[in-house]
């Protein structure tokens, strides 16, 4: 029962968010503000990551390929399609969903407590949307756009982690690159980026906005927020897996 | 005008308020006072429109606040200014930028004509050089200034004030108290205060309200408190043997005489 309840609210402030800007150049200012936390904010741990993960990929799945029938450059292949299809939207959006997850929880969260929502509701403020909306707006469009470096950093990853243990030259990396390169791949990625992304910024914003209590509520709400984003995250994974590549 | 009808609020099974009808009274400092629990907090939550009552009414200037559409609680919203408990300025902006927030939200004013409001409510408010500090870097009397400047910076009709006084000292809670009266009268604001402090109820109180267990118990002026026969006001008001003593002198020096069984001659002497 808590959990219809619960996901009764959650609907109910997506749809609280939905009216009409009070003053629209407040909104594009938070919106603007939301994407520099989001975007630039979470751009240096998508950099580190995704060029280990690439490097990591390369280095296993050379290891793993001892076959003299197979060539090396299908490690290029491997290294590029596990990283579009997988690291790059689920591992990413994942370790997004801590970063940015818990902020937005937090930062809501000491918001409702400390009174700060009531304060600009009772000015006649959308709280849901001046606060909440910007943050899944701020997260659609940068969170796609963080999977897309991400991928690309994961490919360079793997060549320089490739060419520098020996495994096979640049031109051999490359060549891998180009062969069976399937453009829906790609599209499945957004699809996938897309869809984590309003689950990393719209499930903490709940738990953020319904925050009751004080400071350690603030901390279970946002540990909250992450573990059940991170779990809608993987099941949203299988459902599109199982979805989209028949 | 803001009238109170008949409104009753629970929480599952506890009835938080039962039956409170009261109208604030106009341009005056209107007192909601009770102890923990009474029910005062979420009676003003129920008044600004954070809760919605189970039942009964509440209106301003004869409209059911709860009955009108989104966009006429907006317009009755830009008229409410309200301080919360803890302040409730926002962290991450300046004592400026907080003050111009419902500016830059609800006016089209250029940003000098913005700048000279904020001045003239922080001048009022009796703050000078802090315009770009951050929250926490003001003390608790000044973050509750700030609170006031931001509450008035629209010219509200009505000011709400939640507990103005918790965690000041005796000295800053007289100094925001005339504050509030003193705003109350200067822009003719009506104002509903939440508080158990007796200096606020002695000082401010046009007309108070206390609250007994979710309804109204008492209802009167600070001049008509200290002559009050209620039992419970009593115990609640002049709770220590101070503010008895205090009451006593008090009637002593306008009638004469003392209301209640204490020993007269033992408290002249004394």
């Amino acid at each position: 029962m808590t959990l219809f309840k619960e996901f009764g609210r959650y609907l109910l402030m997506i749809k609280g968010m939905f009216s009409k800007p009070e003053n629209w150049k407040m909104y594009w200012k938070e919106l603007m503000h939301q994407c520099n936390e989001i975007g630039i904010g979470s751009l240096g741990i998508v950099v580190i990551i995704s060029f280990f993960m690439g490097a990591v990929s390369a280095l296993q799945t050379a290891y793993q390929l001892v076959s003299p029938v197979i060539p090396m450059s299908t490690v290029a292949q491997i290294v590029r399609d596990t990283v579009i299809l997988e690291f790059a939207p689920t591992l990413v959006c994942i370790v997004l969903a801590g970063v940015v997850g818990s902020k937005i929880a937090s930062e809501l969260g000491n918001m409702r407590v400390s009174e700060q929502i009531d304060a600009l509701e009772i000015m006649g403020i959308n709280t849901k949307a001046y606060l909440v909306l910007p943050k899944i707006l701020a997260s659609l469009i940068m969170i796609p756009l963080l999977v897309v470096i991400s991928a690309a950093l994961g490919i360079v990853g793997g060549q320089l982690a490739a060419t520098s243990a020996g495994i096979l030259s640049a031109n051999q990396y490359e060549t891998g690159l180009l062969s069976n390169f399937q453009q829906y791949n790609v599209f499945f990625a957004l699809v996938k980026a897309y869809t984590f992304s309003f689950l990393i910024s719209s499930i903490p914003a709940y738990y953020g906005y319904h925050v009751q209590g004080g400071a350690l509520e603030i901390g279970r709400s946002s540990t909250k927020s992450v573990v059940v984003s991170c779990v809608s995250i993987l099941f949203a994974d299988y459902v599109l897996a199982a979805l989209l590549l028949q | 005008m803001i009238e109170v009808k008949n409104i009753r609020k629970g929480f599952g099974e506890k009835t938080v308020l039962n039956g409170v009808t009261v109208t604030m009274q106009p341009g005056k400092c209107n007192l909601i006072i009770g102890a923990s629990g009474s029910g005062k907090t979420v009676f003003m939550k129920c008044m600004v429109g954070l809760l919605i009552p189970d039942q009964g009414e509440i209106c301003y200037d004869d409209k059911d606040f709860n009955k009108l559409g989104a966009e006429e609680k907006k317009e009755i919203r830009q008229q409410i200014g309200m301080l919360f408990q803890g302040s409730a300025l926002f962290d991450s902006l300046t004592v400026e930028q907080n003050i111009m927030f419902p500016l830059n939200m609800f006016t089209q004013d250029t940003y000098g004509q913005k700048l000279k409001r904020v001045n003239e409510v922080l001048e009022r408010v009796n703050l000078k050089d802090v315009n770009k500090k951050y929250p926490a870097e003001l003390s608790g009397g000044m973050k509750k200034r700030v609170g006031i400047a931001r509450a008035i910076v629209l010219n509200p009709k009505y000011l709400f004030v939640d507990e103005p006084n918790s965690g000041l000292d005796p000295q800053t809670s007289l100094v925001i108290d005339k504050l509030v009266k003193e705003i109350t009268t200067e822009y003719n604001i009506t104002t509903v205060v939440n508080t158990h402090d007796m200096n606020s109820v002695m000082e401010i109180g046009d007309h108070i309200i206390f609250m007994y267990q979710g309804k109204k118990e008492w209802e009167g002026s600070n001049k008509e408190i200290i002559f009050n026969k209620n039992e419970r006001l009593n115990e609640f008001i002049f709770a220590s043997e101070f503010l008895k003593d205090a009451k006593d002198m008090r009637m002593l020096e306008q009638t004469g005489k003392i209301s209640n069984d204490r020993d007269m001659d033992k408290l002249t002497k004394e």
